[in-house]
C-alpha cells in the first residue's frame, strides 16, 4: 500500500482560523480533516500515514525555518507521495503548498500534488513547477477537488504516465503532454478562428507563455585585451563525433580543446547536427566555428587571446530546459578560465 | 477555378506482369516502373516493395511520400514546372489513387529521415500507416553529393507517382468532390454576409536541404505570393526537405492540404473561403522582415477578415510564424495559428523559441520530444541501420530484444503543422 504523507494549514488542521496563523509545524499520525476525504477516496491503493499542520502566517514570516522543519519531518516518514491542500483560494495557503511541495520535490525527490484555485496567488508562482489540480474558489470545491486530486495522486506515487492536462485536470502549463483529439488539428483550426471572429470563446490549445528574453551586456572595453572563447550550437566536434552528441535534441555539449589548432579542416572536424546539409561544414568547419579567422586575428594583435577551449552542442530541436541548463554549467567554466568575451555561433 | 477530384478506391498494390487499375487494385510491373525511375543516371538501382496497413513492416529512412495522382481531364498536368510541363493546374478533372501512397527511401541523405512503422504504437502516430505503400528503395550512385541525391530521389518519387496515377486515368472513380473557388468579385456577391477567410501557408526554405519547390520554383528565391487552393491537389507545391520527420510536410500532405480541405468544407456555409497565401522561412532576418511584410500586406489587399497561418519545421521558423502571426493581428484581422511543440522529454521546457501575446489562438500537433518504444517488427523495407543518427533518434536506442526508443519527431507526419492528425498536447 502506498504511503501519503498530507500537508494541510491550521484551519483545516481544526487548530483554529486566523488568530493560530502562527501555529507551529506539527506532525500526527493518520489523516486530519480533509485526509479522511482522501482516506476514503484512496481506499485501499494509499494510506495517509501522517498529517503535518502547519501555521499559514508561521510558514509565511519563518520560510526557511518552516520548510527545514517541515523537510525534515518528510524525510522521516519518507511518503510514496507528497499531497498539499487543496488551498481553494486561500492565498498564503496557496503559496505555503507551493513552496513547500516545490522544496520536498527538489530536494527529497518525491514526487508532489497539489490543488487550488486558479487565481490562487499561489497558481501563478508554482504552475510551472509542479502539478496543480485546478479547483473552485472555495471549500465547497472540496467535494470535486478530491476525487481528481486522488487519481491523480496514484498515478504520480506510482510513477505512472500521467496524462494531458485536460484529462488528468491539473493546470495546463507544467508539462505538455501529447493526447489525441476527436477532429484533426486542420478542423480545430476553422472551428477556432470561426469563433475568434464571431468573438464566442474559444480555448487556444497552447498558452502564450512569459517568454525568456536576455539583456545585451555592456560591449568590451578594449577587444585586443580580451580573451575570446567560441561557443556553437552549431554542432562542430572533432571528427568521428567522440562524445556522440546527438543530431537533434541534444541531452549533452562537448568540450574541445583547441589549444595549438589554426584551422578546422576535413580530417580534422565536422558536425554533429542534423538540421542541415552537413556537407559545407564537413568540408570547412571554420565556416560555423571560425578558428581560423580568430587565430589569425590572435596573431595579428587584434583580440588579445582565443580561448583554448570550445563548448558545442547541436542546438536542432535541443529543449530550450536542455540547452540552459548546459549554458550555466560551461559559462561557470568560462568565467573561471577568465574569458572576457565568447562569441556564439548557430547555424 | 474548379477542380472536380475523382477518388479511385485502392484497396490493394499487387507487382506483376500487366500495370494497370482493376477493381481498387493497382497492378505494377517492377520493370515498367524501374525504366521510369532509372532514366536517372545518378540512381544504381531501385527495389521495389509494398507496405501494408497491420503488417509486421518499418519503413526507413523515409525522404518523402506521394500519391499517385493525374489530371483526367483539362489543362495542365501532376507536379507542374517540375514533372508536367508548367501550365497552371488546379481546374479540370484529376483522378486519384486514394488509399495508395509512393514512399522513397535510400541510405541517408541528411539526418532527417524518417520511420514509417505499419502496426504497434508507432503506426498511431504516422498517417501513413493507414495506406498501402508502393515503396521504393534506392541505390545512389557512389561519390554523389547529398544535395544531388536528395533531388535524384526527390524527382523520382514524383515520376513514379505521375506514372502511376497515369493508370487510373481512364478508370471510373468511386467519389467525386468538386472544388469551386470563387474570384474576389464572385465571392463577395455570392456570400455578402459570409466573413471573408483566408490561409498563410509557410514552406519550408531555409536552404540547405530544406527547401520546397513550387511550380518547380524554389521558394527560398520568391517573394510571399498567392496560389489558388485548388493547385496544391495537383502537385503545385511539392516537399524538397529533410527537415525532422515529424514536421516535415511530405508531398502528400500538401496534394491533400487539410486545411484548404477543411476551408472549402465550410466555403458559402459558415465563411468565404477567399484566398491563399504562400510565403517562405528563410534565414536571414532581412528575409524573414520581408517575407513577413508582404504576408501582412497581401492580407490586408484581400480583405480577409480572418486567416489560419500553418507553419512547417521548427525552431527558426518560429520566429517567422510569429512575425506572421504578429503583423496580421495588427492589422485587426484574426489568426488561429498551427505549430507543433519542442517541450522536452518531460514536457516541462519552453515549446516554441519564439512567443509574443497577440498569438492566443494556437492549434499544436503535439510535443515532438515525446519518446516512444517502437516494437521489433519482422520485416524492415530500407535499413535500420540510421535509427540512433536520425532526428529524434539518439545513441543505443536499439534494445537488446530488437525494440527502439524514439522521440516521435523520427516518425512522418506525427506532429503535422498542417493539422493533418489529430494529436495535441496539453
Amino acid at each position: 500500500m502506498l504511503k501519503i504523507l498530507h500537508y494541510i494549514n491550521q484551519f483545516y488542521g481544526g487548530i483554529g482560523g486566523e488568530e493560530h496563523a502562527g501555529h507551529l509545524p506539527e506532525m500526527r499520525e493518520g489523516a486530519v480533516g480533509p485526509g479522511t476525504a482522501f482516506a476514503a477516496a484512496f481506499g485501499a491503493d494509499a494510506t495517509i500515514t501522517h498529517t503535518i499542520i502547519c501555521g499559514d502566517s508561521y510558514f509565511g514570516e519563518n520560510l526557511e525555518e518552516a520548510k527545514k522543519t517541515i523537510l525534515e519531518m518528510v524525510r522521516g516518514v519518507k511518503p510514496d507521495l507528497f499531497l498539499a491542500g487543496p488551498a481553494f483560494n486561500a492565498g498564503r495557503y496557496g503559496v505555503a503548498c507551493g513552496t513547500i511541495c516545490d522544496a520536498v520535490k527538489e530536494e527529497l525527490g518525491i514526487p508532489v500534488l497539489t490543488g487550488m484555485y486558479i487565481e490562487n496567488p499561489g497558481a501563478e508562482m508554482f504552475v510551472d513547477k509542479m502539478h496543480i489540480v485546478s479547483t473552485k474558489d472555495s471549500a465547497v470545491g472540496m467535494r470535486d477537488a478530491v476525487p481528481k486530486m486522488a487519481k491523480l495522486a496514484l498515478k504520480l506515487a506510482r510513477g505512472e504516465n500521467i496524462g494531458a492536462s485536460i484529462e488528468e485536470g491539473y493546470m495546463p502549463g507544467y508539462m505538455r503532454v501529447n493526447f489525441f483529439e476527436e477532429k484533426r488539428g486542420s478542423e480545430r483550426a476553422v472551428d477556432m478562428l470561426l469563433a475568434k471572429m464571431k468573438k464566442e470563446p474559444f480555448t487556444t490549445e497552447f498558452p502564450m507563455p512569459d517568454f525568456d528574453r536576455v539583456e545585451a551586456l555592456p560591449p568590451v572595453l578594449d577587444i585586443s585585451k580580451a580573451k575570446i572563447a567560441l561557443v556553437t550550437s552549431g554542432g562542430i566536434v572533432p571528427k568521428g563525433n567522440p562524445d556522440r552528441i546527438e543530431a537533434s535534441s541534444a541531452s549533452k555539449y562537448g568540450e574541445y580543446d583547441i589549444a595549438g589548432v589554426d584551422d578546422l579542416t576535413e580530417a580534422t572536424y565536422e558536425t554533429a547536427h542534423g538540421g542541415y546539409d552537413p556537407t559545407y561544414a564537413n568540408v570547412d568547419s571554420d565556416r560555423v566555428l571560425p578558428v581560423d579567422v580568430l587565430r589569425e586575428m590572435e596573431n595579428a594583435g587584434k583580440i588579445g587571446s582565443l580561448h583554448n577551449k570550445f563548448y558545442t552542442t547541436t542546438g536542432n530541436g535541443t529543449a530550450v530546459k536542455s540547452s540552459a541548463a548546459f549554458a550555466i554549467e560551461f559559462a561557470a567554466k568560462l568565467k573561471n578560465d577568465g574569458v572576457d568575451a565568447v562569441i556564439l555561433t548557430s547555424t | 477555378m474548379k477542380l472536380t477530384i475523382g477518388n479511385i478506391r485502392i484497396t490493394n498494390i499487387v507487382l506483376g506482369e500487366q500495370s494497370k487499375v482493376e477493381s481498387g487494385t493497382l497492378y505494377v510491373n517492377p520493370k515498367e516502373l524501374e525504366a521510369v525511375v532509372l532514366e536517372d543516371s545518378n540512381i544504381v538501382s531501385v527495389k521495389f516493395d509494398v507496405a501494408k496497413p497491420g503488417e509486421s513492416t518499418r519503413i526507413t529512412p523515409v525522404k518523402d511520400v506521394i500519391e499517385p495522382r493525374t489530371k483526367a481531364q483539362g489543362e495542365g498536368g501532376m507536379f507542374p514546372g517540375v514533372i508536367a510541363k508548367v501550365d497552371t493546374v488546379g481546374s479540370g478533372v484529376t483522378h486519384v489513387l486514394k488509399g495508395a501512397a509512393v514512399v522513397t527511401v535510400g541510405k541517408i541523405v541528411g539526418f532527417q529521415e524518417g520511420i514509417i512503422d505499419m502496426t504497434g504504437l508507432g503506426a498511431e502516430y504516422t498517417p501513413f500507416s493507414k495506406t498501402i505503400n508502393l515503396v521504393m528503395d534506392f541505390v545512389p550512385r557512389d561519390g554523389l553529393a547529398a544535395h544531388d541525391y536528395e533531388k535524384s530521389l526527390r524527382l523520382a518519387g514524383l515520376k513514379a507517382a505521375s506514372w502511376l496515377g497515369g493508370l487510373g486515368k481512364n478508370v471510373k472513380p468511386d467519389e467525386e468532390i468538386v472544388y469551386d473557388f470563387s474570384s474576389v468579385t464572385e465571392g463577395i456577391k455570392k456570400y455578402p454576409d459570409l466573413p471573408r477567410v483566408g490561409y498563410v501557408q509557410m514552406l519550408q526554405s531555409q536552404g540547405l536541404l530544406h527547401d520546397t519547390y513550387v511550380y518547380g520554383v524554389d521558394m527560398k528565391q520568391s517573394l510571399t505570393t498567392m496560389i489558388c487552393p485548388t493547385e496544391v491537389f495537383d502537385g503545385a507545391i511539392i516537399s524538397g526537405n529533410c527537415v525532422s520527420a515529424c514536421d516535415k510536410n511530405t508531398t502528400y500532405h500538401h496534394q491533400n492540404n487539410p486545411v484548404v480541405t477543411d476551408l472549402f468544407a465550410r466555403h458559402g456555409k459558415d465563411l468565404n473561403f477567399a484566398g491563399m497565401i504562400i510565403t517562405n522561412e528563410n534565414v536571414y532576418l532581412a528575409d524573414k522582415e520581408r517575407s513577413s511584410d508582404w504576408t501582412a500586406k497581401l492580407v490586408a489587399m484581400m480583405g480577409f477578415d480572418g486567416v489560419i497561418i500553418s507553419q512547417e519545421g521548427f525552431g527558426n521558423p518560429d520566429t517567422d510564424l510569429i512575425m506572421n502571426c504578429k503583423k496580421v493581428e495588427a492589422l485587426g484581422v484574426d489568426t488561429v495559428i498551427i505549430t507543433d511543440e519542442y517541450a522536452g522529454r518531460d514536457g516541462t521546457s519552453q515549446s516554441l523559441a519564439d512567443v509574443d501575446v497577440s498569438a492566443n489562438a494556437v492549434v499544436t500537433g503535439g510535443n515532438a520530444n515525446q519518446v516512444i518504444t517502437l516494437p521489433k517488427l519482422d520485416k524492415v523495407i530500407g535499413t535500420q541501420e540510421y535509427v540512433d543518427v536520425i532526428a529524434g533518434g539518439f545513441e543505443n536506442n536499439v534494445q537488446a530484444d530488437g525494440s527502439i526508443v524514439v522521440e516521435i519527431q523520427a516518425i512522418i507526419g506525427a506532429t503535422n503543422e498542417m493539422g493533418f492528425n489529430k494529436m495535441s498536447a496539453r
